[in-house]
């Protein structure tokens, strides 16, 4: 399992409480349960956090599931 | 037992929900409305507050205002807010939320109206709460603004956005020191503490509205539920402290007296001479000290007549220096003060003894502070233990009136005759209805007192205050004086009439007058009100807790008879006719209250 999509999916289901949440890179917001857009901001949060990244304003908005969110990751990680 | 004091603000939002779950399985949680009116999105404060509370041992449940609306919520249709019935309303403005800043070139005149315009907006707010809802009023003041584009002149010029702001800070500052039912959180220093830009996180706004880092709501969380606890009365009292390496450097019993670190010779001991100072302006504001040291006591009592020492031994209120368990000897100072350990704050460099006491009582905080003693005074501060809503008189004498206690206890052992050793004491009582100038006071006593209270229920200052002008209500509070001082508001009853009968919803007493004969004082009084109200029948109830053991027998001593056991197979119910009843006071003398 890519690294990344492992840490995430530790990080959302914390976040979401779902322990036994599985997370693939084709997971969205109509997929998965509770992801709403105030577990969003949590997220986002949280990501920023565990990263010690920040995303951009705007950059969120074109992200359609997990896979973007991982690639968008690793191109920020890749910068720092 | 998890402490939440512990946990990184990270860890609180990546784990809130599980957090959530643990917290809320505690048992005998006491429920809190509360209504929050946000100028920006607040659910993350809201979720941290949540957190918070229920570590607390109080059961939020959380109104929020749809986003910007905090004053048409408020003022101009109230009516959600009137449906939710909270108990508590927070008004969560920020600099942001201001209409308009006075203009760059602005006479002192119109500064002025800029200034009374906004505080005038605000004042509809709070008149609008007041009027429409039992609630306490929790209004924040104004963190200083993100820019000062004047620079220093900000803080000076008419024009300066910061000068205006510290002026409707002075504005609210007065509003709420003449309003009981207005508190108000200084967002101005808490925002200070952290510092500005770790306060506004301008990415977040932009994104969700949400003006502050999680770094900042975490504080303005643990600032709010310190604020809840005051209402509720549940502030700490008591602050106990470890000797060797917390009060002075150094070890007292093998370095001997004239080498233990206080003073002003050395940075080490002039550290700890103001740890001193700080404990010592706690207990000047009414929080009592006391000392649990593994020493020999009069060893240890040497180092408080040290010349250097800012702290003498008539400032410790309980003193515990031996060789026992520190644990059992906190145990100890709490029935000597006749005060729940909950309610004490444990400060030791000794990581083993932080821990062994944290484990051993339950609800005592004991704050990681360390051991460097330039660091308690600061860790001790963001715990918020000892938040006051008020300062009250009863507040700054009690320090004093602990001290009395003990020679009374003292007195008491020269006596035969327990009547003998009560005439003595020269007891006056002073016994009335409810008034304004104690229903705080009243509040406070409902909200903390658990031993001797027959049914602990808790009420609202804003409760009380509608339960006074309702006429189906008779209550009493009691003052008691002796000859070693007033004990100030110990005891209250209230009534509620339906047709002859008086049902007692509430009877407490404070733990320091017990045996006193103070529930017979009070029983006679309220016989003469119930008796002029054409009442026949008083009905008392008696609801068990794990804490109010000692009263289950109250209305059988009083001479009440049992009736069949009521709904709830724990609770009991008596009676007493109260038509030939003859007064029984003997050692205390009831005074008229003093009109006014």
């Amino acid at each position: 399992m890519d690294s990344i999509l492992e840490e995430l999916q530790s990080i959302f289901r914390n976040i979401l409480d779902q322990p036994d949440l599985i997370l693939t890179r084709q997971s969205n917001g109509s997929n998965v349960d509770d992801w709403d857009s105030l577990a969003h901001i949590n997220l986002v949060t949280s990501i920023e956090k565990h990263y010690k990244i920040k995303f951009a304003l705007g950059e969120l908005q074109d992200l359609k599931d997990v896979g973007d969110m991982i690639d968008l990751i690793r191109v920020k990680l890749a910068a720092k | 037992m998890m402490n939440i004091e512990q946990i990184a603000i990270d860890d609180l939002v990546l784990k809130r929900k599980s957090l959530r779950r643990q917290l809320s399985a505690a048992e005998g949680l006491q429920p809190v409305r509360i209504a929050i009116l946000g100028g920006s999105t607040t659910n993350e404060l809201a979720d941290l507050l949540e957190l918070f509370l229920l570590a607390s041992g109080f059961q939020p449940v959380f109104h929020q205002s749809e986003y910007g609306r905090y004053y048409e919520d408020a003022v101009l249709d109230p009516s959600d807010l009137i449906e939710f019935a909270p108990t508590i309303v927070y008004v969560h403005t920020s600099c942001l939320n201001v209409q308009t800043v006075p203009p760059v070139h602005c006479s002192d005149h119109e500064f002025q109206e800029h200034v009374d315009a906004e505080v005038g907006r605000y004042r509809q707010i709070w008149e609008s709460i007041e009027r429409n809802l039992s609630a306490q009023i929790v209004q924040n003041n104004f963190e200083l603004p993100p820019f000062a584009v004047l620079g220093n002149l900000d803080a000076v010029s008419n024009g300066g956005a910061s000068r205006f702001f510290l002026a409707l800070n002075a504005e609210f500052a007065r509003a709420a020191a003449g309003n009981p039912r207005l508190l108000l959180q200084d967002v101005h220093g808490i925002s200070a503490r952290i510092g500005l830009n770790r306060w506004f996180d301008w990415d977040r706004y932009f994104g969700y509205k949400i003006l502050m880092t999680t770094e900042g709501n975490c504080a303005l969380a643990r600032s709010l539920a310190s604020m809840v606890r005051a209402i509720y009365g549940k502030s700490r009292k008591v602050l106990v402290l470890d000797l060797d390496n917390t009060l002075w450097g150094g070890v007292i019993g093998d370095d001997g007296v004239d080498k233990i670190q206080i003073g002003r010779e050395t940075p080490v001991a002039e550290a700890y001479t103001a740890f001193q100072e700080y404990c010592l302006s706690l207990y000047k504001r009414g929080i009592l000290l006391a000392v649990c040291s593994k020493n020999n006591e009069e060893i240890a009592k040497q180092g408080f007549e040290h010349p250097d020492s800012v702290l003498k031994l008539e400032h410790i209120s309980c003193f515990k220096a031996n060789w026992e368990p520190k644990h059992e000897n906190i145990l100890a100072i709490a029935r000597e003060l006749n005060l729940g350990a909950d309610s004490f704050v444990f400060v030791d460099d000794n990581p083993a003894e932080r821990a062994i006491v944290e484990a051993q009582i339950p609800g005592i905080a004991v704050p990681n502070v360390g051991n460097e003693v330039t660091r308690y005074a600061t860790i001790i501060e963001e715990g918020r233990y000892f938040e006051p809503v008020s300062m009250s008189a009863e507040d700054l004498s009690r320090t004093a009136l602990y001290k009395s206690n003990t020679e009374r206890t003292n007195l008491e052992a020269k006596f035969a005759n327990y009547g003998e050793y009560l005439d003595s004491l020269e007891m006056s009582a002073e016994i009335g209805r409810f008034k304004s100038l104690y229903l705080e006071r009243i509040a406070q006593l409902t909200n903390k007192s658990n031993q001797f209270n027959l049914t602990t229920r808790r009420y609202t200052l804003a409760e009380l205050e509608s339960i006074m002008q309702d006429n189906r209500y008779i209550g009493l509070y009691g003052k008691l004086s002796d000859r070693f001082g007033d004990n100030g508001l110990i005891s209250i009853v209230l009534g509620r009439r339906e047709n002859d009968v008086l049902h007692l919803d509430l009877w407490l007493m404070s733990c320091r007058v017990l045996k006193r004969d103070v529930e017979l004082a009070m029983l006679d009084v309220l016989v003469e009100n119930a008796k002029a109200a054409n009442i026949g029948t008083l009905r008392g109830y008696y609801l068990p807790t794990k804490k109010n053991g000692m009263v289950a027998d109250h209305y059988d001593k009083l001479g009440f008879q049992s009736e069949t056991a009521g709904p709830d197979n724990n609770a009991s119910v008596w009676s007493l006719d109260i038509s030939t009843y003859t007064p029984r006071t003997q050692h205390i003398r009831i005074l008229e209250p003093v009109h006014g």
